[in-house]
């Protein structure tokens, strides 16, 4: 092994790109205007030319239809979520949320993009770094917040914390790396069998993308033709491994086969939402799964044990916070475009604070659970054993 | 050294003896999330110390074609409740291997590796203790240290030992398990039990972190604080508990538990995995065949409930002093 490990090391490590191959666009304000921005008409910006790439397809087109509404409502959002997320990031180093706990700064505009471009029929189901889809999707910031320190008001009842969240519109919330995959063929076969014109987002990360099971389910999609978009939260790294170290290719989008591919920037919030709206025509139009990688970055570590510092450098993490950020780039575009002044996007940054505080002092409010909720959502109501066995014959449970 | 670094030690040790010695699993070449595997990389090379791809059932199943061609192959799951996914490999592949081909392959040489049993704050996917899912395959070992000692010695015997291992570390003792560990070569035998404390009353059988708990209980039984006082008759108060750490879990030392029960007339099993199908209820099984006549109680059992790991309710969940308290109570006065 030894000799064969050191033929293996020999490789380059790092693939060149070939030359006449472009590479994605990652800045978070690349987007320029097409005419004028109104203030109460849509009106059409053009996307940069690097926005995307396609394999097996074409890339979708620059040209993205926009409100202001719109545009406020995704800024307003996304400062939500940043907040939301950094309150969690406090109470846990307070040791008041136990457990493990994954935040998603640095790819708000994912969550945030993709709710804009989706409907509340279309199906979300993705892995434990997921706050803002329960919130999004159904969820208040009280319900989220107490879920993760284990309280009655939470959205799983405080049963099952940061990797276990929720809601009609938002399949989970799965703590088991790439488990999530194969139940998104599922939730897609559904919608086709029922004829329902929802597309299902099945998501995982550039590290998950290695587990066997999510090919297993590509082959399903792409044998059955189902609505069913992966989609690939390439942030860069899977815990401390970088794609280039786990995966031998790292251009997610062509992972799929047969199955066509787009990258797209997952730091412009508009090129998510463009990206989502082509998707989604794609699968419900009938032409089979599609593989959507978004290129991303996380700032902070892995999860609250990760420092982060260990495995990239300190400077790039500055780098991409300075330079890519997806709420800058965003607010940019409200500015320059003459949509909102600094103050007025202060003033959201208030209220979002504002808004966060109350629900952060809310959670803390609501109860744990009650005890007999050990007992509960084991089995189904009504249908449990008549016993439900604890460490003596006094600690069991009878239904 | 804690046991995390009694792990890491024993780990180089095996390394600087077998040139074909490998160790690979998720994040180790950083020394991966419990440090287990700190400097490794810079002492042995990148060649030998490697990061895989998260992929569990590609990481056994390599492990196992490594070792059937008589590499040494360490491989590490992250945690033990992300083994699930090597089920398949460990528990057809790897356990069947030798037998399957009349005994002319075999994975022996793999250890597998995992950071098991709760944290305390861990819940549903941190906190398994999944031993008991693997005492139906036949072919492979289990084994679970409770120190660093012992980490030490039962890692390189079950590295070199001829059988695929799964070798489940209880993550919390990591940092808060200290001893003086020797620096050299050592092993411990696989498949004994130790008895730590010799009694002749009663048998308190053990293995992981519960062994802690197990001990302060006897400490409990012996001269309780003054709120149990009146929870522990008088006449229990001498009672001598034998308290036996198991060690391995699969094969387990029928012998040396049924030479004590047989000694001590009762038995009390303490395991945090949940009773059902666990490895309590197949100790208890052999038991009361072989010493029925010898028992004076039931044989009892102390585990975690028949419900996930509970998040919100993790210290409610696993077996605490007291329960054992007064399981040894209700045994002693049967
Ligand atoms: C089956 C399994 N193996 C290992 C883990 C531990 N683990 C949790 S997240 C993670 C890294 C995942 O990286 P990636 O898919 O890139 O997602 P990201 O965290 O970057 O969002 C690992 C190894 C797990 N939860 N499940
Ligand atoms: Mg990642």
């Amino acid at each position: 092994m030894a000799s064969l490990a050191r033929a293996r090391t020999a490789l380059p490590r790092t693939r060149k790109i070939a030359p006449f191959v472009r590479t994605l666009q990652t800045a978070a304000d690349s987007t320029q205007l097409h005419q004028d921005a109104s203030h109460s008409e849509p009106f059409s910006v053009k996307l940069h030319e690097d926005s995307f790439r396609g394999y097996k397809t074409d890339a979708p087109s620059l040209d993205l239809e926009v409100t202001k509404d719109g545009l406020l409502k995704m800024y307003k959002q996304m400062a939500l979520m940043r907040r939301m997320e950094q309150a969690a990031d406090s109470l846990y180093r307070q040791k008041l949320i136990r457990g493990f706990c994954h935040l998603t700064i640095g790819q708000e505009a994912i969550s945030v993009g993709m709710e804009q471009a989706l409907t509340r029929q279309d199906n979300i189901i993705s892995s434990y770094r997921t706050h803002p889809f329960a919130v999004l999707r159904g969820g208040t910031v009280v319900s989220l917040l107490g879920e993760l320190l284990g309280r009655q008001c939470g959205i799983s009842k405080g049963k099952g914390g940061s990797m276990h969240v929720f809601t009609e519109s938002f399949q989970g919330g799965h703590g088991i790396v790439g488990a999530q995959v194969p139940l998104g063929a599922g939730l897609a076969f559904a919608a086709k069998y029922q004829e329902k014109p929802v597309a299902t987002y099945t998501m995982y990360g550039d590290g998950a993308s290695n587990q066997g099971q999510v090919f297993e389910a590509f082959n399903m999609a792409k044998l059955w033709n189902l609505p069913c978009v992966f989609v690939c939260e390439n942030n860069k790294y899977g815990m401390g491994t970088s794609a280039e170290r786990s995966s031998s290719n790292t251009e997610y989008y062509t992972r799929g086969d047969k199955i066509p591919g787009i990258q797209a920037n997952g730091m412009d919030i508009l090129a998510v939402v463009k990206a989502v709206q082509h998707t989604k025509d794609w699968v419900v139009s009938g032409n089979g799964p599609i593989l959507l990688e978004f290129v991303t970055y996380r700032y902070g570590g892995h999860s609250m044990s990760d420092p982060g510092t260990t495995y990239r450098t300190r400077e790039e993490v500055q780098r991409m916070r300075s330079t890519q950020d997806p709420i800058r780039g965003l607010q940019r575009y409200l500015e320059e475009w003459g949509l909102a002044s600094e103050e007025e996007l202060k003033r959201f940054d208030k209220d979002a604070k504002a808004q966060v505080d109350q629900a952060v002092e809310e959670a803390k409010a609501s109860p744990l659970p009650e005890d007999n909720e050990l007992w509960t959502d084991i089995y189904n109501k009504g249908s449990e054993p008549s016993y439900i066995r604890g460490r003596e014959r006094e600690e069991g449970h009878h239904f | 050294m804690n046991l995390y670094q009694a792990v890491r030690d024993a780990l180089s040790n095996a390394m600087m003896r077998d040139d074909t010695a490998v160790v690979f699993g998720e994040d180790v070449a950083f020394g991966g999330v419990f440090r287990c595997t700190m400097g490794l990389a810079e002492e042995f090379g990148r060649e030998r110390v490697f990061n895989t791809p998260l992929s569990e059932q590609g990481i056994a199943g390599f492990g196992i074609g490594l070792a059937s061609m008589g590499h040494t192959a360490i491989a590490e799951i992250q945690f033990a409740d992300y083994i699930f996914p090597a089920f398949d490999q460990i528990v057809n592949e790897a356990a069947k291997f030798r037998y399957r081909s009349g005994g002319q392959f075999n994975a022996g040489s793999l250890t597998i590796r995992c950071p098991s049993m709760a944290v305390g704050h861990g819940g549903h996917y941190h906190s398994q203790s999944p031993e008991g899912f693997f005492l139906a395959a036949a072919g492979i070992k289990v084994v679970i240290p409770r120190s660093p000692i012992q980490a030490k010695g039962l890692l390189l015997a079950s590295i070199r030992d001829p059988n695929p291992v799964i070798f489940m570390e209880p993550k919390i003792l990591y940092r808060s398990a200290v001893e003086q560990v020797p620096v050299d070569d050592y092993q411990l035998p696989i498949g004994r039990a130790e008895t730590l404390v010799s009694g002749s009353d009663v048998t308190l059988l053990s293995w992981g972190t519960p062994i802690y708990h197990c001990e302060t209980a006897m400490h409990m039984l012996n001269s309780p604080p003054e709120t149990l006082a009146r929870h522990v008759p008088e006449s229990l108060r001498s009672a001598k508990v034998e308290l036996v750490d198991l060690r391995t879990i699969l094969p387990w030392d029928v012998d040396a538990i049924v030479e004590s029960v047989t000694r001590t007339g009762r038995l009390v099993i303490v395991h945090e995995a949940g009773r059902t199908g666990g490895v309590g209820a197949e100790i208890s099984a052999e038991v009361q065949k072989r010493c029925f006549l010898k028992l004076d109680a039931p044989v009892k059992l102390v585990t975690g409930w028949d419900t996930p790991v509970p998040l919100a309710f993790e210290k409610f969940y696993t077996p605490d002093a007291l329960r054992v308290l007064d399981a040894l109570v209700e045994t002693l006065s049967y």
